[in-house]
């Protein structure tokens, strides 16, 4: 077993597993912010549930754990890969023969991910804390939150830089996940190029509706 | 086509031996056929360079039909050229322009060291066959072709991952110098047919410890390696590997006796 964590073929399962737990867990997360569209009422009281049973400490545990394994063994790769090509060519291939932009950068546009990521949780989970109530519940209001953080164009430029390069890290990622789990089969090649590059425009797309709407109706008039 | 003639700037990369520090060298390739093959042209500006007394520039042939996979260098950051499915051999000078200035350099990776020159030492991707790309009955002579039945498309797949020549372009175009398509191709030709299959579990195991022994990068699945390869080995074969690496460690046993140093 452990020959096989070792070896570079197995890392990539073990950085695909990771990647498909967040992979999961960004869906599910821009799913629910589209509630925000349905009511500030719904969006909270969404919120309050996720967070009130025991379940999200087995969910935070799991997406931590999933990350640290994606970030460490995202880090070894890159240096492996360094080591094995020391010296770089004088010059650029063409594009016919070279790789798509996304696939080459995963490290650069992984990092600023999860810098984003930090602020996000700072800005956010551990931002300022209203309160609300919803059918006579006392919850937080983490929408009024919301409206105030994406009222700020320096915050919402740099939310949208955020999601385009989540955007391409995952236009490429989720492709390469099912190859690294040796998923990849002539048949099903294109449609999984296709499915990679429509999971990332939705998760972008979904997660900047929310930015740009607040910041629009909240600077109008002004 | 009535024969053309076109001049060329060529950068190569001088390198007297392994150890020694390379630089780029200018040479001009003057009245060049477009008919020629590239490394005729090359033969031509040796035989200029020896007529002067330099020493030629080396880089490694044989068969010059595309089949032995001996040549391979980059040229203008391409492995073979700007040329799909074509080695360095069968690329003709009627693939470039009149003036054009081209960078010749050696494959560059970690795990192929340079002799000198254009010339890299690949005896790493042996050493990845030599671990267990090959079937250890001895199968005697060949047998009736019927006997074993194969279904086509296996054959087909088969055959076309067995087309793999290992000239290296596939590491050499890869960000990471990974050698899986490769070490890929290989062990999907076998594994495909009855013959391998019987093996293919230890054959798994044994080539991917020896690709990452020998210092290759890991898979990122860009695809530069599938579109540079000239015999065009396809992605699918490296998620084949990953399958049978999986299935392989899965099932894992002792290790016991058989050839090779895997
Ligand atoms: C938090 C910071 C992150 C870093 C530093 C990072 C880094 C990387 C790197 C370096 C790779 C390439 C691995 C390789 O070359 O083999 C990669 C692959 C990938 N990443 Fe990330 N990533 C991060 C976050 C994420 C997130 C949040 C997601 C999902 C929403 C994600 C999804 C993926 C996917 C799907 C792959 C492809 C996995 C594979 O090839 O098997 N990454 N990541
Ligand atoms: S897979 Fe293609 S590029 Fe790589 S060694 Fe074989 S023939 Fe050459
Ligand atoms: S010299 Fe044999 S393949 Fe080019």
């Amino acid at each position: 077993m452990l020959n096989f964590l070792t070896s570079t073929v197995g890392k990539k399962y073990l950085m695909g597993a990771s990647a498909l737990v967040w992979v999961g867990f960004v869906f599910a997360h821009m799913a629910g912010n589209l509630l925000m569209f349905v009511s500030p009422d719904a969006y909270n009281a969404y919120g309050h549930a996720l967070t009130s049973g025991m379940i999200i400490y087995v969910a935070e545990t799991g997406l931590i754990l999933a990350l640290l394994t994606h970030v460490f063994l995202g880090i070894q790769l890159t240096l492996q890969n360094r080591a094995a090509r020391p010296q770089r060519y004088a010059a650029a291939g063409s594009r016919s023969k070279g790789a798509v932009f996304a696939s080459r950068t995963m490290a650069i546009h992984g990092t600023i991910i999860l810098i984003f990521l930090v602020s996000h949780l700072i800005t956010f989970k551990f931002g300022t804390y209203y309160e609300t109530t919803v059918n006579g519940v006392v919850m937080r209001d983490l929408y009024r939150l919301l409206v105030e953080i994406f009222a700020q164009p320096v915050y919402v430029i740099w939310y949208v830089i955020s999601l385009v390069l989540l955007g391409f890290h995952l236009s490429h990622g989720v492709g390469s996940m099912f190859q690294s789990f040796g998923l990849l089969h002539p048949t099903y090649q294109p449609v999984i190029r296709k499915l990679s590059w429509t999971y990332a425009i939705v998760v972008v797309a979904g997660f900047l509706a929310q930015p740009i709407v607040v910041f629009f109706i909240a600077n109008e008039g002004r | 086509m009535a024969d053309k003639k076109i001049n060329l700037t060529l950068k190569v990369w001088r390198q007297r031996g392994p150890k020694e520090k390379g630089e780029f060298k200018t040479y001009e390739a003057k009245n060049v056929s477009t008919d020629e093959s590239f490394l005729e042209m090359l033969d031509q500006v040796n035989e200029n360079l020896v007529k002067k007394g330099e020493d030629p520039i080396v880089f490694d042939h044989d068969c010059r039909e595309g089949i032995c996979g001996s040549c391979g260098f980059m040229i203008n950051g391409d492995a073979h050229g700007p040329q799909k499915s074509t080695t360095v051999c069968q690329l003709h000078m009627r693939a470039f322009k009149d003036g054009e200035v081209l960078t010749l350099e050696p494959w560059r990776a970690t795990a192929f060291p340079i002799q000198k020159d254009l010339m890299v030492d690949r005896s790493a991707l042996d050493r990845i066959v030599q671990s267990g790309g090959f079937i250890t009955a001895n199968t005697g002579s060949a047998q009736d072709a019927n006997s074993i039945l194969i279904p086509k498309t296996k054959a087909d797949e088969a055959f076309e991952s067995a087309t793999c020549i290992g000239c290296g372009a596939c590491v050499a175009s890869c960000k990471n110098a990974a050698a899986h398509l490769f070490t890929s191709a290989k062990i999907s030709h076998l594994a495909l047919l009855p013959q391998g299959e019987v093996e293919a579990e230890r054959r798994a195991l044994r080539m991917v410890a020896q690709m990452d022994a020998e210092g290759f990068g890991a898979c990122t699945s860009t695809g530069a390696c599938s579109a540079s390869c000239p015999k065009d080995i396809s992605l699918t074969n490296i998620a084949r590997m990953n399958r049978e690496y999986l299935k392989a460690s899965i099932n894992r046993k002792e290790e016991s006796g058989g050839g090779g140093d895997g």
